[in-house]
């Protein structure tokens, strides 16, 4: 089964047209993921590689195409709109993964989607999208290093990801589905509630957690684990050597103010019982042994 | 990127919000000039730091004498690491009360937050840690800006003298409006200082703006030329690549914020210390390499560097090559350790072989690797 997308999914690129959006839309085509439309303001009537209709707006790919998933590629001045755009023409969920989107459009867009009453999810922006192994590529993630499993993967980054996923396929394991939430201070969905659907996902038998320096999502996360999350859950926390007051790349990955140290998240992770490892290949191993 | 005080203030007069009359600097004589203008005045440091009082950045002058004296005193001083070549002078007033307001984004509601305290004019870090009950809060709602209601709720709840409420709720709706309009990440007013004449204004003002926000802001950019930065991270923003400076001697690069936060964990724990974060991006073309190398290798402090890529959609083989040709034409003196994991990483670590790159596939031994030559073992 695993999570959010999956042989269900019936996807619309925003931005099919862009170098990004084109080049991975023809990827996640290769991967099998049902791609029923694309979007591009002004190019609505065209066909992507022959195959995939082109449509001016959201609302007709919907309408149309019958999409229920986006996936955005479209340049950080407007991702904001496009978020919106997608949730508007009833769209379940909208995966963003534009980087450099300015914060408060990113605060529009999930202001907006709150109002809709929870018909509408939004993953990232900044991520690298979430790959269900065997059923749906809906990121940039590389499909060639993914083996289909049990093994839950959540993160705030993507080729930290990348690294996880290649040492789990390495070590005999593999996914189930690999949620990347993103590095932005302003994200539509947090750890948690990617927890609660692995917690109910058959599939899913373990889980590997990566956060990161900054905010206070993974105490969050650890609070929720310690109360309701059964499933054995391993963790790792980046940017444990990163100076206060210096962004790390991620435009979240920042201590601030006194919050958001390393030493603070692995400390939660430990007192909700998450087993924290120094490295990735140690959590990969520790996960492992559990069989 | 962080404004100074006198920048943040001139948006603020933009937003109608009350700020001391002032100019802004750059030598004693053009202080002396602004103080037998403004009267008894304050000279104020400009510095993208706080704790300048006490540091003695901020004098109060009696005469246009003094203040060309403090002033002689402050400039080309350093503190807390920034050269001050300009000073805020202001008019001095004659305070009744200081309290604290400011906007930041609040990652857990998603939304701008207004944080008000009582205790103004003192670190707000050490009010949060002595008494955390003194400081409130209000999460907006970005269809609709703060309510007047719940700016009131705000200012009774942080106690706020009820006489300077009417103008507390006008700054901070204010303030709001400049903060959106500006694109900021936090706009800051410590003190918001109430006069023995019952008038409310920012008397001192901290202001960043969103980086991601910039383009659209022009009028902004003015004051980003004047932004004090360092040559290195500087040039690395023009030539459009992430790098960050720190302390250590050991360069590092790789492909992805994620990977390259992981490498500097990983030496780190290893006992070394990196000399920066730098982020090559997706792909990592021979040009990209290059120009992220040699931007890495600016700093004279690096002793060696740590390449870590991970071959995702690009394959290791086609970055190996990438890499291996930037470091031919940049003539690199320093040892470089090349990491390689993911699609084809075998492939490419074998194209390093023999060449004057150390291929490595552990990413533990890729960090001892370059710990050790960098010490010249």
């Amino acid at each position: 089964m695993g999570i959010l997308v999956g042989k269900d999914t019936r996807l619309v690129v925003q931005g099919i047209t862009g170098r990004e959006g084109s080049s991975h839309a023809e990827q996640m085509l290769e991967y099998g993921t049902n791609i029923v439309a694309g979007v591009t303001p002004g190019r609505g009537g065209q066909k992507f590689n022959d195959i995939v209709p082109i449509y001016d707006s959201v609302a007709e790919a919907v309408e149309q195409g019958g999409a229920n998933t986006s996936i955005i590629f479209v340049p950080p001045p407007f991702a904001g709109d496009a978020i919106v755009e997608a949730a508007a023409a009833g769209i379940a969920l909208v995966i963003c993964i534009t980087e450099g989107v300015p914060v408060i459009d990113a605060a529009r867009a999930v202001r907006y989607i709150d109002a809709l009453g929870g018909t509408c999810r939004l993953i990232g922006p900044n991520c690298p999208g979430v790959m269900t192994p065997g059923e749906a590529r809906v990121g940039i993630m590389p499909s060639n290093i993914f083996r289909r499993g049990n093994v839950g993967v959540i993160s705030r980054s993507g080729t930290l990801t990348y690294e996880v996923v290649d040492l789990i396929t390495r070590a005999g394991m593999g996914v189930s589905t690999c949620t990347g939430v993103g590095g932005d201070p302003i994200i539509g969905t947090k750890f948690v509630e990617v927890l609660e659907m692995l917690a109910n996902d058959d599939q899913t038998e373990k889980v590997l957690l990566i956060g990161e320096i900054g905010g206070e999502d993974e105490e969050v996360a650890a609070e929720y684990i310690k109360a309701h999350f059964k499933k054995p859950i391993f963790g790792f926390i980046s940017g444990r050597s990163a100076p206060p007051g210096k962004r790390m790349g991620h435009a979240g990955a920042i201590i601030s103010g006194g919050k958001g140290t390393p030493e603070a998240k692995v400390a939660a992770f430990e007192a909700a019982g998450v087993t924290v490892s120094d490295t990735l290949a140690e959590m990969v191993d520790r996960a492992k042994q559990l069989g | 990127m962080k404004l100074y005080e006198f920048q943040a203030k001139e948006l603020f007069a933009q937003g109608g919000i009350p700020i001391p009359r002032g100019r802004m600097v750059t030598d004693p004589a053009a202080a002396a000039q602004a103080a037998a203008e403004l009267g008894r005045c304050v000279v104020k440091a400009q510095a993208h730091a706080g704790g300048r009082g006490k540091a003695g950045f901020i004098k109060l002058a009696n005469s246009p004498d003094e203040a060309k004296q403090y002033a002689a005193g402050m400039l080309g001083q350093t503190f807390k690491g920034f050269l001050i070549n300009r000073l805020l002078i202001e008019e001095a007033v004659d305070i009744a009360a200081e309290y604290y307001l400011a906007i930041t984004v609040d990652r857990a509601s998603k939304s701008p937050i207004l944080i008000c305290s009582a205790k103004g004019g003192v670190d707000i870090e050490e009010v949060a840690e002595s008494d955390p009950d003194a400081i409130v809060s209000q999460t907006v709602d970005v269809a609709y800006g703060p309510w007047d209601f719940e700016l009131r709720d705000l200012a009774e709840r942080a106690e706020i003298d009820p006489k300077a409420g009417r103008q507390f709720v006008d700054i901070a709706s204010k303030l709001y409006d400049v903060f959106v309009r500006n694109d900021a990440s936090l706009a800051e007013i410590n003190p918001l200082m109430v006069l023995t004449d019952g008038k409310v204004i920012a008397a001192d003002a901290k202001f960043d703006v969103d980086d991601n926000a910039l383009f659209r802001h022009e009028e902004l950019l003015g004051f980003k030329e004047e932004a004090e930065e360092d040559p290195i991270e500087a040039e690395a923003h023009r030539q459009g690549v992430t790098y960050v400076r720190l302390p250590g001697d050991i360069g590092i690069m790789g492909n992805g914020a994620g990977i390259v936060m992981g490498t500097l964990d990983m030496v780190t724990r290893e006992g070394g210390a990196p000399a920066n974060f730098c982020d090559i991006g997706g792909g990592a073309s021979e040009e990209t390499v290059r120009k992220c190398l040699s931007i890495v290798l600016m700093n004279p402090n690096v002793k060696g560097v740590l390449i870590n890529v991970f071959g995702g959609i690009t394959r290791g083989d086609a970055v190996a090559g990438g890499v291996l040709a930037a470091v031919k034409s940049l003539d690199v003196k320093v040892p470089i350790v090349v990491r390689m994991a993911g699609t084809r990483a075998e492939e490419g670590l074998k194209i390093l072989e023999g060449s004057q790159l150390v291929p490595e596939a552990n990413p533990v031994e890729a960090a001892r690797r370059i710990i050790a030559l960098a010490k010249g073992a």
